[in-house]
């Protein structure tokens, strides 16, 4: 297929996965919120969901307090930011235009109505009225349209180019919330966090990428911190996983295979190693932050091979 | 009292038998239903994009072209005339552009001046002797085509370049089809939806010579040029893959696509950019559109469009007079479909008359397109016919008129009910092997009352057409 083809499909699902996961995450946060505790605290809470995304100072340009009116604001409907839901939600649209001729009708359709949609929601003012309800649309709507796609679509290159983007934002994405969340378990005093406190703050992380259900099925004990970050990262069949992104990556570039994809392919199946090979304590001992940061380092190469290999290339930053 | 034909009613009381029996399933829905049903198909088109991007347009507003769901009906008797007539025209300008680009008998017999060949600026220097497969060099042709009377048409433009709107076509009847199915269990409407098979075909059968299962592909301007839709609609519909100038390029006058496993060649390119586009290295410099060296590739016989290159030379205003001699000269027939009289500028007893008569005369530009640049006598003011009366003068050659026509008239669907509003056709002929194509074609119509300008970029709308086969 074209290259240009192979690129928007990635990105149209990137996009698509973004936005959902942006969702999820204020979600959380929203209902956080909710939780007794002071507007200091609250506020600390929207800071976080700017700084998984690195986005602080760009928001900080805009506005003067990260309120929960100014953060839903900016990552919501902002299209300055542009990795706001709406703005994630048009590329995804216009990249599954480009190459509408590419996707199922029912997925073309899928985006288009999602977009379509969106504008309504925006106009109307759902993310303020009921921010909860909004997110729960945007994260049905990524739940259409990728049950849509694997359910539509021919299993060929193309469905493999569409793969390799949701799954390769799903593992930025995870590292992101899970680093962001275990700097931020302390308390304003800079002590640990505990009791119920601690269980509210990780069943949240949990929930956001709903793993809570499937946190209480694989360990069927009390929540620990370490626990999450084992589920959220080595639980291979955990479908938010590190673990099962990568070796999403892996599987699907193996279809794709062309001359110039071999290097690229041993880096994804290096990383997907190494995540085999360790465990939560070694990962603890070497420092989780640090850990993920590396790891995050390796998600973005291995986005740059990819693109280099298949895609149009991406120019350097 | 009725100045124009109306395709539904002989008389106000009279309907025409071919619409019989729409007439008497109209007359039995409720204005609820329809109103019901046109929300639906406007609903439905948004969904399925079926969209313009409206330039300069950031809030992401994007216009559908208004579709009405009164079909144009047309009987097998008048469809079996079009059909031979535009056989017969389109045949004739492929074999005219075939010696345009060869010998040019027809010049050296000085049935048209050369010099309104040769000058013109659609006509290729470049293209002189080169050798396209077939000889076909519009494969794809969008004839406009209007009824004065009971079969009277005329033809008002031949569109040999890059004609749109075929998709339209196919998205109305398939609309049609999702709203009112019983009308087609009354009616024995002719299918229109193999088109893009007829398209593969003919773009297949232009492959160069020895490419036994050539590699086809769709070239669109990108995803913000106003057709674009229509350039992905049949790419898909074909299978085949839509490029832009990007995705493509040539390597030893060999055309090749990017793609994922490597470099892909391309024999076929149906492309929906105009020649100026094509290749920067041979024509406008600055186009990005375009692919570096295909020009070269084409001459040597490596690659194949649709279009050809030069086509323009046939359609163009100045040349329309001639297609009646044309068809006499290469075919010793005479012609099917009526040209409209035309009085070219250039000429000084058509230059006065036309001046004399600005106010009953349809003039256009002769390189002017989609309904720019033009001038409605009738339905023009004092100071627009004297602003166009100083443009004519002041550069005569670039204009030609022409007597305005009684457009026919079909009932429509407006905001006081229904009314008959003006309407042409245009039909889709595919040159191959053969000369094929639909039954049927894109009506489009003019909503706004009296108005004789059905383009969409004025504010035009379609319906589906419906040939009968019996």
């Amino acid at each position: 297929m074209l290259s240009s083809t192979a690129d928007h499909l990635y990105w149209m699902a990137r996009y698509t996965e973004r936005a959902e996961n942006t969702a999820r995450m204020l979600d959380v946060n929203l209902e956080n919120s909710l939780m007794p505790q002071d507007d200091n605290t609250v506020e600390q809470g929207w800071l976080a969901q700017l700084r998984i995304s690195e986005l602080e100072q760009h928001f900080f340009k805009k506005y003067d307090a990260p309120t929960q009116h100014n953060v839903i604001n900016f990552m919501v409907m902002d299209a300055d930011n542009l990795s706001s839901i709406a703005s994630c939600l048009q590329a995804a649209r216009e990249n599954a235009r480009a190459v509408r001729g590419s996707l199922t009708t029912e997925v073309w359709e899928t985006k288009n109505l999602t977009w379509l949609m969106l504008q309504r929601h925006l106009k109307a003012g759902l993310h303020k009225t009921n921010p909860g309800e909004f997110f729960e649309w945007v994260k049905f709507r990524s739940h259409l349209s990728r049950g849509v796609t694997i359910g539509t679509m021919l299993q060929d290159e193309s469905l493999n180019f569409i793969r390799l983007g949701t799954f390769l934002e799903r593992a930025d994405n995870t590292a992101r919330i899970l680093d962001v969340k275990f700097l931020a378990a302390r308390n304003d005093d800079g002590s640990e966090i505990s009791g119920e406190a601690e269980f509210y703050y990780w069943a949240a992380l949990l929930r956001s990428v709903s793993g809570f259900e499937i946190y209480r099925k694989v360990y069927r004990d009390v929540i620990t911190p370490d626990r999450v970050a084992e589920l959220l990262m080595l639980q291979a069949n955990m479908p938010r996983s590190l673990m099962a992104c990568v070796k999403g990556v892996v599987l699907n570039l193996a279809e794709v295979r062309s001359d110039a994809s071999a290097e690229t392919e041993k880096f994804a199946r290096n990383l997907y190693q190494e995540l085999e090979s360790t465990s939560i304590d070694a990962i603890l001992k070497f420092g989780l932050h640090a850990y993920l940061v590396r790891y995050l380092e390796n998600i973005n190469e291995l986005g740059m091979r990819l693109s280099n290999a298949f895609l149009v290339p991406m120019a350097v930053a | 009292m009725r100045q124009f034909f109306d395709e539904m009613y002989s008389s106000p009381s009279d309907v025409r038998s071919h619409y019989g029996d729409f007439q008497g399933w109209l007359g039995q829905q409720s204005p609820q239903l329809i109103e019901q049903k046109r929300a639906e198909a406007e609903l439905i088109f948004r969904r399925v994009g079926i969209t313009f991007a409206v330039t300069g347009d950031n809030e992401g507003n994007e216009r559908l072209i208004p579709f009405d769901i009164i079909p144009r009906i047309i009987c097998a008797a008048e469809w079996k005339q079009l059909k031979a007539g535009l056989i017969q025209r389109v045949t004739a300008l492929n074999l005219f552009l075939h010696d345009i680009y060869h010998e040019q008998h027809i010049l050296k017999t000085g049935l048209i001046p050369p010099e309104q060949i040769l000058n013109n600026d659609q006509y290729r220097k470049k293209m002189q002797g080169v050798d396209v497969t077939l000889s076909v060099y519009a494969h794809i042709a969008g004839v406009d085509i209007v009824r004065a009377g009971e079969g009277e048409f005329y033809v008002l433009e031949d569109n040999l370049r890059v004609p749109s709107g075929v998709s339209y076509m196919l998205e109305n009847r398939k609309m049609m089809m999702r709203l009112f199915p019983d009308l087609f269990a009354r009616h024995r409407i002719a299918p229109v939806a193999h088109y893009p098979d007829l398209l593969l075909d003919t773009l297949r059968c232009s492959a160069p010579k020895g490419r036994d299962n050539p590699t086809v592909v769709v070239m669109t301007p990108g995803m913000y040029n106003s057709a674009y839709f229509e350039h992905a609609f049949l790419a898909q519909q074909m299978g085949v893959i839509l490029v832009q100038g990007s995705d493509l390029f040539v390597d030893n006058d060999i055309v090749f696509m990017r793609t994922t496993r490597g470099p892909k060649r391309v024999d076929v390119i149906y492309r929906r950019i105009d020649d100026d586009y094509l290749d920067p290295l041979e024509f406008r410099s600055d186009s990005t559109l375009g692919v570096p060296g295909l020009f070269s590739a084409y001459r040597k016989g490596n690659v194949s469009l649709a279009n050809a290159i030069g086509t323009g030379v046939a359609d163009d205003k100045s040349i329309y007079p001639y297609v009646p001699d044309m068809i006499r000269f290469y075919l010793s027939e005479e012609p099917i479909l009526n040209n409209v009289p035309t009085y070219q500028c250039r000429k000084k007893d058509d230059l006065a008359y036309t001046l004399e008569h600005l106010a009953e005369l349809v003039v256009k530009e002769v390189h002017g397109a989609g309904g720019y640049g033009m001038l409605v006598g009738p339905a023009a003011s004092k100071a627009e016919i004297e602003h166009f009366r100083q443009r004519v003068i002041a550069r005569p050659e670039g204009y030609i008129a022409q007597p305005t026509l009684a457009l026919s008239a079909c009932p429509t669907y407006v905001e006081q009910g229904i009314a008959p509003r003006h309407i042409d056709l245009r039909p889709f002929v595919l040159s191959g092997k053969t000369v094929m194509m639909v039954p049927g074609g894109l009506t489009r119509v003019a909503l706004k009352e009296g108005s004789l300008v059905v383009n969409s970029s004025q504010g035009g709308g379609t319906k589906d057409t419906w040939i009968l086969e019996k």
